[in-house]
């Protein structure tokens, strides 16, 4: 690699992810102001953490919509991509465009569009509501994922089970699903992770109960909870890394076993 | 041998069977009898609607129009999982999750068997493939060929009325496509189960076939045997579609009900006997007729012969070893025509240029209607 171009990649890099790597830095430091020199090592920030009954409801709000949402926008992302690549149909093109455009639509136009319409209906705002939006915008990248999986999948497969004698359902149940599961892991895990980490939708349609990034965000106003906040958001960053790491093997995993070349995939 | 099949009783029985993908007419009215116990091909230039005859038959592709019988019942409303056939896919469709013994016993989960009478059934249509032993391994991990096997076991293991294959040859090498052709002939035979084969190969339907059905944009050109579609195609498009075949224009000068003469560019005058006669022909009707290469036989000097003699000159030639394929230009002949000969001792290859009298008779022309 010329020079110029290591150095570029090297501020890349740490443009990136030197604000992570302070994360845990200050998470350990044992000092309230978020600065340097550091003042020594301290597990005090992460001990306070199991400590705070409210940060506890928003831990377990997030995992429940985080669930609910991965596996709604899975079950549709499924759905999509079987249709898509499947089936011709009219229009087919168009279709799948719209169902992929939250992929790039500002989140805060999707969340004011949102609560304008929640508000108009008459519903009130809570867990469900944002259950939706976070569907809304992790189905786009579950059906990027298993439209790869089934992409890669030889029609003839079904073709054959109902051939020995399976009906259509079973053919897709025994055949199809073992082969698109890494697929469909993969779908759950970054669907789980964007809803977990997702914040913009969160605040505008959640309700009494805020998820944890809205809950984080409430707690910015008091400079005397940053190092707990950095304690947490170290924890969090592990965890993403963790769930992506495990999509990404499942998805390559599931890749070689058909046989398949790697393709698609965001990792 | 042949008789005993002639008598057999039909297995399939298409009606006038019709096609339609939106606008597009992939089958045009289809009507043929397939027979109990026949290896019977459908051939066909790439299009021409074989993999949809076969899929209507199997049950994934409805009909637009007509009856399709399958062993005397009507097949209208019946689902491909209910119907007495297997498939070989094209691709071959092993399910790569799934071992090897999986695969082939796939069929057999219905069917009631206990645990140990499958895997028994199963190690008996590996061995039966000469896959004897290979029910452990992986599916993912067969060469193109063990695939092609164990495809075969797999639709085999259900013991169908019929077995449908779609190219199952064509993605395998030259060396293993020729093996496999001899395999599957004598599988065929010793399991007595109607084979329907489709390829766009017309050696491998001449050499594997009882009969065959040429087809061509949807419909059914000629069904007949090997040597019939060979000696006595009905049609140009199908003669030049089988084997190779020159074609001369020819003017008839007696066309009736016993007999018909023509008179073919560079060969000369010839009567056409009553076991060839196609109906069409009117006195003073040109159209042209047919010849195989191996008919005719180039004179070397000093050679005789009781056979009709033309004359001409070799203008090209390719020699394939065993055999010598030569261009003669008739005298009178815009266009050379091929001839085959045996390279045999004592007849050496011509060379371009040789002055040749071709030998030829009457029996070889072909007519068509
Ligand atoms: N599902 C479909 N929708 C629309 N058209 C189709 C469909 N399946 C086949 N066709 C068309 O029907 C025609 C016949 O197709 P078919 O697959 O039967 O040809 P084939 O004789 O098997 O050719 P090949 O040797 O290439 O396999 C083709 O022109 C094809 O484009
Ligand atoms: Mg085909």
């Amino acid at each position: 690699m010329k020079r110029p171009l290591r150095v570029y990649a090297i501020l890349y890099l740490g443009f990136l992810y030197a604000p992570i790597a302070l994360l845990p830095v200050f998470a350990f430091n044992d000092g309230t102001v978020i600065a340097f020199p550091l003042r020594g090592f301290t597990w005090d920030w992460f001990r306070q953490l199991a400590e705070i009954p409210a940060l506890h409801a928003a831990v377990l709000n997030s995992l429940k919509i985080a669930v609910i949402s991965a596996i709604l926008a899975t079950c549709l992302g499924v759905l999509a991509a079987r249709a898509a690549t499947r089936f011709a149909f009219p229009g087919k093109k168009g279709i799948m465009g719209l169902i992929m455009l939250p992929l790039v639509l500002p989140e805060i136009i999707v969340a004011v569009s949102l609560l304008v319409v929640l508000l108009q209906l008459g519903l009130s705002l809570g867990a469900w509501t944002v259950i939706m939006g976070h569907v809304l915008i992790a189905t786009p990248f579950a059906i990027a994922i298993l439209n790869s999986a089934f992409q890669g999948l030889d029609r003839s497969l079904e073709e054959a089970a109902v051939d020995l004698g399976e009906t259509k359902w079973s053919s897709f149940r025994l055949v199809t699903l073992p082969l698109v599961m890494p697929g469909i892991i993969s779908s759950l895990l970054i669907a789980f992770t964007i809803s977990l980490d997702e914040f913009i939708i969160a605040f505008f349609l959640t309700g009494t109960e805020p998820t944890l990034p809205v809950y984080l965000w409430g707690q910015m106003r008091f400079p005397q909870r940053l190092p707990v906040i950095m304690a947490l958001g170290t924890i969090l960053v592990l965890a993403s890394v963790l769930l992506l790491a495990i999509a990404e093997y499942a998805r390559r995993r599931g890749a070689a076993r058909t046989g398949q070349k790697d393709a698609g995939g965001f990792l | 041998m042949k008789d005993t099949r002639t008598e057999a009783r039909p297995i399939i029985t298409l009606e006038a069977v019709e096609k339609y993908y939106g606008d597009y007419h992939a089958l045009r009215g289809i009507s043929a009898e397939i027979r109990q116990g026949e290896f019977f091909s459908l051939l066909g230039p790439s299009g021409c609607g074989k993999t949809t005859l076969l899929r209507t038959i199997a049950g994934f592709e409805d009909l637009s129009a007509g009856r399709l019988f399958i062993d005397g019942q009507d097949m209208a409303g019946v689902p491909a999982n209910r119907r007495p056939t297997n498939m070989v896919f094209q691709s071959y469709a092993i399910f790569p999750h799934l071992s090897v013994a999986e695969n082939v016993g796939f069929g057999l989960r219905r069917s009631g068997l206990s645990r140990a009478e499958r895997a028994a059934k199963v190690e008996q249509a590996l061995a039966m493939v000469g896959l004897a032993g290979f029910g452990g391994r992986a599916a993912h991990a067969l060469s193109g060929g063990q695939r092609q096997r164990v495809a075969l076991a797999r639709a085999l293991i259900l013991e169908p009325t019929v077995l449908l294959l779609d190219e199952p040859l064509s993605a395998l090498d030259k060396k293993m496509r020729d093996q496999m052709q001899g395999e599957l002939r004598r599988l065929q035979r010793q399991v007595g189960i109607t084979f329907i084969l489709v390829t766009h190969d017309q050696e491998e339907a001449l050499i594997m076939s009882d009969r065959i059905a040429v087809m061509f944009e949807g419909q059914i050109a000629q069904l007949d045997t090997p040597q019939m579609l060979y000696r006595r195609p009905v049609s140009r498009k199908v003669g030049e579609f089988i084997g190779v075949m020159n074609f001369l224009p020819a003017r008839a000068t007696v066309a009736d009900e016993t007999h018909i003469e023509v008179e073919a560019a560079g060969l000369g005058r010839a009567v056409i006997g009553p076991d060839q006669l196609p109906g069409g022909w009117h006195p003073g009707q040109t159209q042209s007729v047919g010849i195989r290469p191996e008919t005719m036989s180039i004179l070397y000097p000093g050679e005789t012969t009781d056979r009709r003699v033309a004359t001409g000159v070799v203008e090209d030639l390719s020699y394939y070893g065993d055999m010598t394929y030569y261009e003669v230009r008739l005298d009178g002949v815009e266009r050379p025509m091929t001839i085959s000969m045996k390279n045999l001792v004592g007849r050496p290859v011509l060379e371009r240029g040789t002055e040749a009298r071709v030998a030829w008779d009457a029996r070889s022309l072909v007519l068509f209607a």
